[in-house]
């Protein structure tokens, strides 16, 4: 199959939730096909790299001598296309591996790409920037954690000295924070150059929380891997956990039944009530207005509490299992569950009207960290961020697997792009969720909840969920002897956190913890 | 007489810094049941000073003397700043030590004195405080001089305990100057002690903060007497808005008796002062920085109003 007139043959994958297409590329189609993506007004969905060299067979295809060379590294990249998910991987050499730089058709492949070379060691070509992104100097240059040789090593953390973009001028002066702060809140290091109080510039240093997940994945059971893959992102387990195990169904070619698709989305309708509802409170909070806070804290708290009882995790972690769920709702579950989706509806209702009459917060809340919709083109702003303004990204409606299909989910968005806004996406959100839950309640069929997954050697299989936060690529890789070979979870912050440095320009320095919570990104989700 | 007065002043200043701790803690309990939380203790703020007391002061290497005075000046100029204030009789020793210019002039004092300590060991937090305090602080010292001169105009005097002393004893005249005058301190006090609207004590994000970002680098016995002071000056700004303007109860005799009523009557009013606080603080939010000028600015204007309407209206004695 050939999308957008690119000259590149799509191959079908079969037994993925969304259409799936994979295909080889040289560097000229990779450039090509990139282009012709952002001139189609389509996304890039994640970016990242693998070592190919211990592949006996590969290196075919692609641009002509590669059969001469040993086979080398591979840059992958997913775009979300009107037919569904596309994934192109572009064949890199052994030695002095260098890729063609995208950064200029997609600002958000910037990062991704710092990512494989700090992870792979394959260099963007070009005056492209080369700093480190997710290496600091805790492991030093020549150490690439996703080589298959690289080998398990501690280092000594030492200092660095990261080259930030200097903004010169008169009363230009600089303000540092983090990754440690006055609170208990995730590291992140945001370097502002102000004057005065207004922000000319933001760079973030992100990278604080790396686990050396996806190297931990290589070597795993399918089973296992599910587990790892629901601890990425603590508050989005559910859609991690179900991207991971779409993937891992596609691999071992076992779709589960029907009962077990119905009630992960269940879970998942759950899980992003529970975070909006977490986001809602602290947007009161940051603008001193701490009833909200208690409100909503209180209402998410009735939430998790139900989880434990029904599904035995507050989080819902490893809920979600290759082959179907490990839990099931019985009749009082059931209840007990639209019992809870009429009591938010309520209270949300009145909640609501509160913070649409706070004078005060709705001061705080307009105009405030703008993202415009034609900015959130540009940046490639997804998800809740981007619905906000003007972005209709949702897989939920636009690359509906099942249930959702049936369900038929409602695009919220505003195109506002401000603080306002995104909160206005998040209560339209519960509100849809509210009803999907109920509309799932109704449909849920009978019958089994998992079905036996056994995997299959040499397999790929994608898996794509929307989170609350936005779509979650799971990129799944079996070797010969069908354990993980790699396996790649991308999260939808790496597309918005360049977006927050864009949102606090001309915008005060006190309100950046504001926009920044509004926005809510993962500090751990893209930094594994 | 004159061993009353003395009486009456000791027991005034150790009232002053017994029960400022406590106040905060009475207001945090208020702010706590109104926004359905459970409250933490009463004592709160004694165990956070007890245990800062026995803490070691952390301090950076690059840290002048000017760092390790300032705790003490700021707790000294509060404490004398409640000392001088009128809460249980008029009679005092140290009243004409200080009027009530002297009075706004010794927050001013402490003010710089937290503001170039912060400044002090250079990190960006620091000046990023002191710069919103002097912004702050320059707003709402004139309307409080304001505030005192439109009292002043009624008795004739700018001791505070003449002024306190002639409203609480004049018969039961409404002096529509005073509204005003009540109105403009309540938002300079909402500001000076960095309450909501203008600051928010209980934030942890530290690019927010004004008062916070201030006291940052300090620890220990110093972190405990700043904050100790930040209590006193709270307590010192509410008992002096009690004195001012519903000054029901105050003694104009040093008396045992006079005082013991006095105190009743002071405790009893600084519990709905502290309610009325929490209320305020929980209803509104914070407003963004530059909004601050205008809130202020609204609060000098209503000072400016309650003085002219004493001189257009000629009301008092």
């Amino acid at each position: 199959m050939r999308f957008l007139n690119q000259a590149i043959d799509f191959e079908p994958l079969d037994g993925h939730a969304a259409p799936t297409f994979a295909a080889r590329a040289g560097v000229g189609e990779w450039l090509a096909f990139c282009a012709a993506i952002r001139e189609a007004k389509r996304r890039l969905v994640a970016l990242w790299g693998s070592d190919e060299r211990d592949r006996g067979e590969g290196g075919e295809g692609g641009e002509g001598g590669d059969r001469e060379n040993p086979p080398g590294f591979a840059l992958h990249a997913a775009f979300d296309l009107t037919e569904g998910l596309a994934c192109l991987t572009l064949p890199l050499a052994a030695e002095n591996p260098a890729f063609p730089d995208i950064a200029p058709i997609f600002p958000a492949a910037n990062r991704m790409q710092r990512a494989v070379m700090d992870t792979i060691g394959a260099m963007p070509e070009g005056d492209g920037d080369r700093r480190p992104w997710l290496r600091h100097a805790n492991w030093p240059a020549s150490y690439r954690p996703l080589r298959g040789d690289a080998g398990d090593a501690r280092f000594e953390t030492r200092n660095e000295d990261y080259p930030f973009v200097r903004v010169e001028g008169d009363g230009v002066h600089e303000i540092a924070v983090g990754p440690i702060h006055a609170g208990i809140i995730e590291p992140g290091h945001f370097r502002f150059s102000v004057t005065g109080e207004s922000v000319l510039r933001l760079e973030q240093r992100l990278g604080w929380k790396h686990k050396g997940i996806e190297r931990r994945f290589s070597g795993m059971g399918l089973s296992d891997g599910a587990r790892l893959a629901g601890r990425v992102s603590g508050d989005s387990t559910v859609a991690y956990a179900w991207a991971y195990c779409q993937a891992a169904e596609a691999v071992a070619a076992a779709a589960p039944p029907p009962r077990a698709l119905w009630l992960r989305a269940l879970l998942l309708e759950r899980e992003r009530v529970i975070n909006h509802l977490g986001d809602l409170g602290y947007l009161g909070n940051d603008v001193a207005l701490p009833f909200g806070l208690t409100q909503f804290m209180r209402l998410k708290e009735d939430w998790v509490r139900l989880n434990a009882r029904l599904f035995g995790h507050r989080l819902l972690m490893d809920c979600v299992v290759p082959g179907g769920v490990a839990v099931d709702l019985d009749d009082d579950g059931r209840r007990a569950v639209a019992a809870q989706c009429d009591a938010l509806e309520g209270e949300l209702r009145v909640l609501k009207g509160i913070y649409d009459e706070h004078a005060g917060l709705q001061d705080r809340f307009l105009s405030t960290g703008r993202i415009t919709p034609q900015l959130a083109e540009t940046l490639g702003v997804i998800g809740l961020a981007g619905r906000a303004s003007g972005q209709r990204w949702d897989l939920r409606c636009n690359h509906p697997c099942a249930p959702y299909d049936h369900l038929r989910a409602r695009m919220c968005v505003e195109r506002n792009g401000d603080v306002a806004a995104r909160a206005l996406v998040r209560f339209a959100e519960i509100k849809e969720s509210l009803n999907l839950v109920r509309g799932i309640l109704r449909e849920t069929p009978a019958g089994e909840i998992r079905r036996e997954v056994r995997s299959e050697a040499d397999r790929r299989g994608f898996g794509w969920i929307e989170g609350w936060r936005g779509d979650i690529l799971v990129a799944l890789e079996t070797g010969g002897n069908g354990r993980i070979r790699r396996c790649h979870c991308h999260d939808p912050s790496w597309q918005n956190w360049p977006a927050l440095e864009h949102a606090i320009i001309d915008n005060i320095v006190p309100d950046f913890p504001l926009i920044n919570k509004s926005f809510n990104l993962s500090y751990a989700g893209p930094d594994l | 007489m004159n061993f009353y007065a003395f009486l009456a002043q000791l027991i005034e200043f150790v009232t002053a810094l017994l029960l400022a701790p406590l106040f905060v803690g009475w207001v945090g309990q208020c702010r706590a049941w109104l926004q359905n939380r459970s409250a933490p203790p009463l004592l709160q703020t004694y165990y956070t000073l007890h245990k800062l007391f026995h803490k070691d002061v952390l301090l950076a290497h690059n840290a002048s003397p000017l760092f390790r005075a300032a705790p003490y000046a700021i707790f000294a100029c509060m404490a004398l700043a409640s000392a001088i204030v009128p809460t249980l009789s008029t009679t005092l020793i140290l009243a004409p030590a200080a009027d009530a210019v002297a009075f706004v002039g010794l927050f001013a004092l402490a003010r710089v004195f937290i503001a170039l300590a912060a400044m002090d060991v250079g990190t960006a937090f620091g000046s990023l405080g002191s710069r919103r305090e002097m912004l702050i602080g320059f707003l709402a010292e004139p309307a409080l001089l304001m505030i005192f001169f439109t009292t002043s105009l009624i008795s004739h005097s700018t001791s505070l305990s003449s002024i306190v002393g002639t409203l609480a004893r004049t018969d039961f005249v409404i002096y529509p100057s005073l509204a005003f005058a009540g109105t403009a301190f309540v938002m300079v006090a909402l500001a000076e002690n960095a309450r909501v609207p203008i600051d928010n004590p209980t934030t942890h994000l530290e690019l927010t903060m004004i008062h916070e970002a201030m006291i940052l680098e300090y620890s220990g016995r110093h972190l405990a007497l700043i904050e100790w002071a930040s209590a006193l000056k709270l307590f010192a700004y509410s008992c002096l808005g009690i004195a001012l303007f519903v000054p029901l109860g105050i003694s104009a005799t040093a008396s045992p008796l006079a005082l013991l009523t006095a105190a009743g009557f002071m405790l009893a009013k600084l519990a709905a002062c502290g309610f009325g606080l929490a209320l305020i603080e929980t209803l509104s939010a914070k407003m963004r920085i530059f909004r601050a000028p205008e809130f202020l600015g609204t609060a000098f204007l209503l000072a400016v109003l309650a003085m002219l309407v004493h001189l257009l209206l000629g009301a008092g004695p």
